[in-house]
C-alpha cells in the first residue's frame, strides 16, 4: 500500500479572507514577528497498490479532478 | 414553459424554486435526482441553492462530480437554458459550465439581506424582460459569494458582456471582484447568480423584482 499526502494551497495573488483572520488572532495571542497567514487543504490518501508511477499519475489526476479547483487552487503530492 | 429542479442531498432551495416556476409559469416543474444520467425536454433546467454535501471539500464541488451534471452539461451543450442560484451558482461553477469561483465571503460572516442589483445586461434570455441599467432588489443568503476571476478571464467576461447582474449602490455584500453577482457563459444559455429571485416573485414576499426573470425565459419557450 502506498501513502500519500495531497497538499492543497490557494494560488498566489487569490485572497485568503480566513488567512488573514487568522493572521490577525495569531497576532492577537501576542505572537511577534507574523508574516502573511494562507490557510490550505490536506488530504491524506491511502492507495492499494505498489506502483509508484502509477499513485502519482492517478493522484494527479484527483487533483485536477476533485481535490483541488485549478480556478484558485495549486496541490502538491507527496508519496511517502 | 416546461422545467426541471435538480435535486441533491443538501440542497434545500428546491421547494421555493418549485413553488417560483410552478406560479409563474403555471405548470409544476419536473424534479430530477443526482443519480439520473438523462434528463427530460424542457426549456429550463434550475439547479438551486442549499448547501449540497454540506459544502464539504468546496461549496459545490461534490454536487458538481455527480451523474445527473453530466446530463445537465449536454443539455447546455445543446443550447438548453441552464440557470444556478447560490449553491447552484457554485456547482455550475465547479462544474465548469461558468468561469472563475465563488470564495468565502470577505468579511468571514454569512449574509443574509437585500441588496441591490444592477441588470449589466439586458440583452440575455434571462434578463429581457428588465430593461438595461434598471436597479431592482433581490434577497442574497450565503457564506461564500465572493466571485473570483484571473485577470485575463474577468477582462474576456467583461469584454463580452457575461457580467448580467452587479451588486449596486454599495450593497456588495460579499468582496465580488467588480460587484459581480451574476454571469452567464458564453452561449449566453447557462446563468449563475448568487441572489435569490425566486423569493421576490409576489407581493407577499414584499417584493416582485425577480418575476421578470422568470418571465424573461417564459417568453422565448412560448
Amino acid at each position: 500500500m502506498i501513502k500519500a499526502r495531497v497538499t492543497v494551497t490557494l494560488k498566489d495573488g487569490v485572497l485568503d479572507p480566513q488567512g488573514k483572520a487568522i493572521e490577525g488572532a495569531l497576532r492577537a495571542l501576542s505572537f511577534s514577528g507574523v508574516g502573511e497567514v494562507r490557510q490550505g487543504k490536506v488530504f491524506d490518501i491511502e492507495l492499494d497498490t505498489a506502483d509508484r508511477a502509477r499513485a502519482q499519475a492517478d493522484l494527479k489526476d484527483m487533483c485536477e479532478r476533485l481535490l483541488a479547483n485549478t480556478v484558485i487552487e495549486d496541490y502538491s503530492i507527496a508519496i511517502t | 414553459m416546461k422545467s426541471a429542479v435538480i435535486q441533491l442531498p443538501g440542497l434545500n432551495r428546491d421547494r421555493d424554486m418549485i413553488a417560483a416556476l410552478t406560479k409563474i409559469s403555471g405548470k409544476p416543474p419536473l424534479t430530477v435526482w443526482q443519480t439520473e444520467t438523462e434528463l427530460p425536454d424542457v426549456d429550463l433546467i434550475v439547479i438551486p441553492g442549499g448547501f449540497s454535501y454540506g459544502d464539504y471539500l468546496r461549496c459545490g464541488a461534490i454536487a458538481a462530480r455527480m451523474p445527473v451534471m453530466r446530463a445537465v452539461a449536454e443539455k447546455a451543450a445543446q443550447g438548453v437554458l441552464v440557470m444556478g442560484v447560490c449553491n447552484g451558482f457554485q456547482i455550475l461553477l465547479e462544474a465548469g459550465l461558468l468561469p472563475g469561483a465563488l470564495m468565502r465571503n470577505a468579511s468571514l460572516k454569512f449574509v443574509c439581506r437585500h441588496v441591490k442589483l444592477q441588470v449589466a445586461n439586458a440583452n440575455t434570455a434571462f434578463t429581457r424582460a428588465y430593461s438595461p441599467g434598471q436597479i431592482i432588489r433581490c434577497p442574497v443568503a450565503h457564506h461564500d459569494g465572493n466571485y473570483f476571476a484571473d485577470p485575463e478571464t474577468l477582462a474576456r467576461i467583461e469584454g463580452e458582456g457575461q457580467v448580467v447582474f452587479r451588486y449596486a449602490e454599495g450593497t456588495n455584500p460579499n468582496g465580488s471582484v467588480n460587484d459581480i453577482a451574476g454571469i452567464v457563459n458564453e452561449a449566453g444559455n447557462v446563468l449563475g447568480l448568487m441572489p435569490h429571485p425566486e423569493n421576490l416573485i409576489e407581493d407577499a414576499h414584499g417584493g416582485t423584482d425577480g418575476r421578470p426573470l422568470f418571465e424573461s425565459v417564459m417568453s422565448l419557450a412560448a
